[in-house]
């Protein structure tokens, strides 16, 4: 059973990271990039997570941990950059 | 205990697809704001929690709480930095934004005293 809820737990993140992509892609502004990149460290996390489950490996909680910690750090410095840069 | 853990992730993984979802359809970044900043705290968050309830071990389900507490931690003001500067770097466009208070100071809320 925990197969089959982790297949689909990992089919929902993948057509969120699917969405989240297009707007990487689009995204009028550099801040709307930022954004989408932001929400795909978030995605990440979910996917490692589930992978964690689904390999009965715990040790991969702990990468999703540092990679919470990482997106907070670059999505600051982005914002700073943003504040630095001028134009759209 | 295998069942909750179960709703959790099913759950989780749902809201990233709805936040996803929202970064798509909503029409200017404030709103793309409103919806990405969810995915964090919400989604990511009740994955993490459920991975550490399926483990079964406490030590786990520890380090689980604690990513779901920095994660709640963080994302209000990754959002909120965020924000602020795509007002700094780009004004918003006037027809979306009712009340601008950094660029027009007689929008803005009157002070409140202290007390």
């Amino acid at each position: 059973m925990i197969e089959l809820v982790t297949d689909i737990c990992l089919m929902l993140l993948g057509a969120a990271i699917a969405l989240t992509l297009w707007r990487l892609v689009r995204g009028p502004y550099l801040a709307d990039r930022v954004l989408a990149l932001d929400l795909l460290t978030m995605l990440g996390i979910g996917v490692i997570a589930v992978f964690a489950v689904r390999t009965a490996t715990s040790l991969y909680m702990d990468i999703a941990i540092a990679l919470a910690l990482l997106g907070f750090v670059a999505t600051a410095g982005f914002a700073r950059f943003l504040l630095e840069r001028r134009g759209p | 205990m295998i069942i909750l853990a179960a709703v959790m992730m099913l759950v989780g993984s749902l809201f990233c697809c709805i936040a996803a979802l929202g970064i798509v359809r909503f029409p200017d970044l404030y709103t793309r704001l409103h919806g990405a900043a969810k995915a964090g705290p919400i989604g990511a968050g009740l994955i993490l929690l459920g991975a550490g309830v399926a483990s079964g071990e406490a030590y786990t389900l520890l380090r689980a709480g604690l990513g779901l507490l920095f994660l709640v931690l963080t994302t209000p003001i990754a959002a909120h930095l965020l924000a602020r500067a795509a007002i700094k770097a780009h004004a918003p466009e006037p027809s979306i934004v009712s009340i601008d208070e950094l660029h027009n100071p007689r929008d803005s809320v009157p002070e409140q005293k202290p007390g």
